[in-house]
């Protein structure tokens, strides 16, 4: 059951992080928002980073950009961008040894570009949505203003804007909420970069022009060949654009693979629950599932398993060790000791399982 | 659940609008009606400027309405209210809002925040009164009563969003508007929170006018749904009806675009767009065609023709 198959070769890496930990410094203690997480991205492919608030996902990214905040402290790990320079070299860097400052000035919008939840709040007010999308181009490649306005009139139109003469000259206040947030996503095309990081795109959005804007950015990666991480708590705007999922709880990722591997054969409980608590319109049930208790507070200390107390399979290991990725086939890993050779038998969720195969029937269709 | 019996509440013909400057009036709501039987949860979805928080404001008289009738339980209350027909509304009739830190006073204790609306209307008789009625409805939200001496800072979005509804459901009221109550909360913790009021309401028979722009949500908790847009009702019928048989073209273009969480047939899918202008649709020229009972739809005779084809 493979859709598109992005191949995973090593050479073809962009990013990718390796045993990342960060904590935040609070008046109250530490928070360790990020424990351990590992993650690869590859040229031209779409990973979701899927999790509640608070599970780190937006952090990860934010480490990315070199815009993490400033109480938060890299305790160790690796970030290692590769790119062309250019005379069209290849370069690889750590972006954790670089300062935030070097990051934001050597490839923050160039190489590496943004895309956040509120447009209104990621436009300047006082300027023209032509000149801010001129802005970026003028600054990282110091190219002439004719030359950058014509790029500019380009981009309002690749991202589906009409009538671009008039929209060049409007402010952000003039435009709707979608227009806003394709011009955001103008600015962010505006230097060709490698990558391009979307934080909860659509969250903001109408459900109806939220599938505009998810057809757009697929469009544009395909066109381009860009790499895309995707930031959500929403499993159906994963199901749409991903091939790739990482399943974050607690600042760890609890569950990877292939997009189709974990949506059609979860085994982390906390996917089950994901999985399970999302409103199926087809189905009658007239009770939804929901994941008991809340997430972790990360500023105490985690003994075990950190989804452990929420987990109705816990098993008495869960509450005294942590279980490391196990490996179960293809790209799919998973942090549970359910996996575990030694583990008793545990059975997806019953409804969960009527669920999964009826996707699966539903997906024959179309293959 | 719906009974042919008197309506809890009757909308008819509401209209709402705002005069921005001396030329232009935004109209937000534009003559809408519609029933609200006692027991039953109605879904009012549509898009942001659809005009459906709007409606929830007007009816609980947030704001003055221009013009149009709303019967709540018996008495009239869109015109000039009576001081006991004030009375009447502000304890039969709560709100639940979007955003739980946005309103709750954060320099008050959640004890106190839910007290409040029992003291200012001078319903129960004794401080212990009081401090019963506010552990009773923490217990039925799922909040212990230790925490109601905490701040609104101490808790998480799901629970506050527990106390925004404790507070509503102290006065015992007969229709809680909840209003996008679950939209700025996480996935898992929505689940939650729609299955808090649809248990209460097993327990309590409370009504229910719940607005969202999520219309997967709003299936799991309505018995019946209105589809707003542009200060119009649509469409509007059981649950099943919409879901099964959509007849306008804009409802179809808002189930269309729920993402399904099933990546192969995701992939291939692509929405319904609907653009009003370019269909020719013009809502002050249609008038309600009625399919069934429920089932009602806004349309010209044209175009209701064309859209059952």
């Amino acid at each position: 059951m493979e859709t598109k198959s992005v191949k995973r070769n090593k050479s073809d890496r962009v990013l990718y992080i390796r045993d990342l930990n960060i904590s935040f410094k609070t008046a109250y203690g530490t928070v360790r928002a990020i424990r351990g997480v590992r993650l690869d991205l590859f040229k031209g492919e779409t990973i979701a980073i899927v999790g509640e608030s608070g599970s780190g996902k937006s952090v990860t990214v934010k480490t990315i950009m070199g815009i993490l905040d400033s109480n938060g402290v890299i305790d160790s790990g690796q970030i290692i961008y590769r790119y062309k320079d250019e005379n069209g070299e290849e370069q690889e860097v750590d972006l954790v040894q670089m300062s935030q400052k070097d990051i934001r000035y050597k490839f923050c919008g160039k190489h590496i570009a943004m895309v956040f939840q509120d447009p209104m709040t990621s436009l300047d007010p006082t300027m023209t949505v032509g000149k801010q999308i001129m802005e970026p181009m003028r600054e990282h490649y110091h190219i002439s203003r004719a030359e950058a306005k014509k790029r500019a009139m380009e981009l309002i139109k690749e991202v589906g804007i009409d009538n671009p003469d008039k929209r060049f000259k409007q402010y952000p206040h003039e435009l709707s909420g979608g227009m806003r947030q394709r011009v955001v996503i103008a600015i962010a095309l505006a230097c060709d970069p490698d990558i391009l990081i979307c934080d909860e795109p659509t969250t903001a959005l109408d459900v109806t022009i939220q599938a505009k804007i998810l057809e757009l950015i697929k469009d544009l990666q395909v066109k381009k060949g860009i790499s895309v991480i995707y930031i959500t708590h929403d499993l159906g705007v994963v199901a749409k654009v991903a091939d790739y999922v990482a399943v974050m709880y607690a600042g760890r990722i609890v569950e990877k693979g292939k997009i189709n591997e974990v949506f059609y054969d979860p085994r982390h409980p906390y996917t089950w629950g994901l999985l399970s608590s999302m409103p199926d319109i087809d189905t009658d049930s007239r009770r939804l599932f929901a994941i008991p208790g809340s997430p972790p507070n990360l500023m105490e200390k985690i003994e075990g398993d950190a989804f452990a107390p929420r987990n109705p399979f816990a098993l008495k290991i869960d509450y005294r060790e942590e279980p490391p990725m196990y490996d179960v086939g293809g790209q799919h890993r998973v942090a549970s000791w359910l996996c575990d050779p030694r583990a008793p038998e545990v059975e997806v969720p019953e409804e969960l399982q009527v669920r999964i195969e009826k996707m699966k029937k539903e997906a024959t269709i179309y293959e | 659940m719906s009974d042919k019996k008197e309506p809890l509440l009757h909308v008819e013909n509401l209209k709402q609008h705002f005069k921005i400057s001396r030329k232009f009036t935004t109209k937000a709501v534009d003559g809408i009606s519609f029933d609200i039987y006692e027991g039953e949860t109605y879904g009012l979805v549509g898009e942001s400027g659809s005009g459906k928080s709007t409606t929830g404001r007007s009816i609980i008289r947030l704001y003055e309405p221009t013009d149009g009738k709303i019967i709540f339980d018996g008495r009239d209350i869109s015109g000039k209210l009576t001081k006991a027909d004030e009375k009447y509304l502000r304890t039969n009739m709560q709100m639940i809002f979007q955003d739980p830190m946005a309103c709750l006073n954060p320099r008050k204790k959640i004890s106190q925040i839910i007290a409040e609306g029992l003291e200012i209307h001078h319903i129960c008789k004794s401080r212990a009164e009081i401090n019963e009625r506010v552990n009773d409805v923490l217990d039925k939200v799922g909040l212990s009563s230790e925490q109601a001496t905490r701040f609104p800072h101490q808790f998480s979005g799901g629970q506050r969003q527990r106390v925004g509804i404790a507070r509503a459901l102290v006065m015992n009221p007969k229709l809680v508007i909840a209003d996008e109550c679950i939209s700025a909360l996480d996935v898992s913790i929505q689940a939650q929170v729609v299955n808090l009021m649809k248990d209460i309401q097993d327990e309590m028979g409370t009504t229910y006018l719940f607005i969202a722009h999520d219309l997967s949500m709003v299936k799991y908790i309505s018995n019946r749904i209105g589809v707003m847009h542009l200060g119009h009702i649509v469409e509007t019928g059981t649950t099943d009806e919409i879901f099964e048989n959509p007849i306008h073209p804009y409802t179809k273009s808002l189930l269309s675009a729920i993402p399904h969480p099933n990546p192969i047939v995701e992939k291939q899918r692509k929405a319904i767009t609907y653009n009003k202008d370019a269909e020719g649709v013009i809502y002050e020229n249609g008038h309600e065609h009625v399919l069934s009972e429920t089932h009602k739809v806004l349309a010209t005779d044209e175009e209701f023709a064309k859209w059952t084809k």
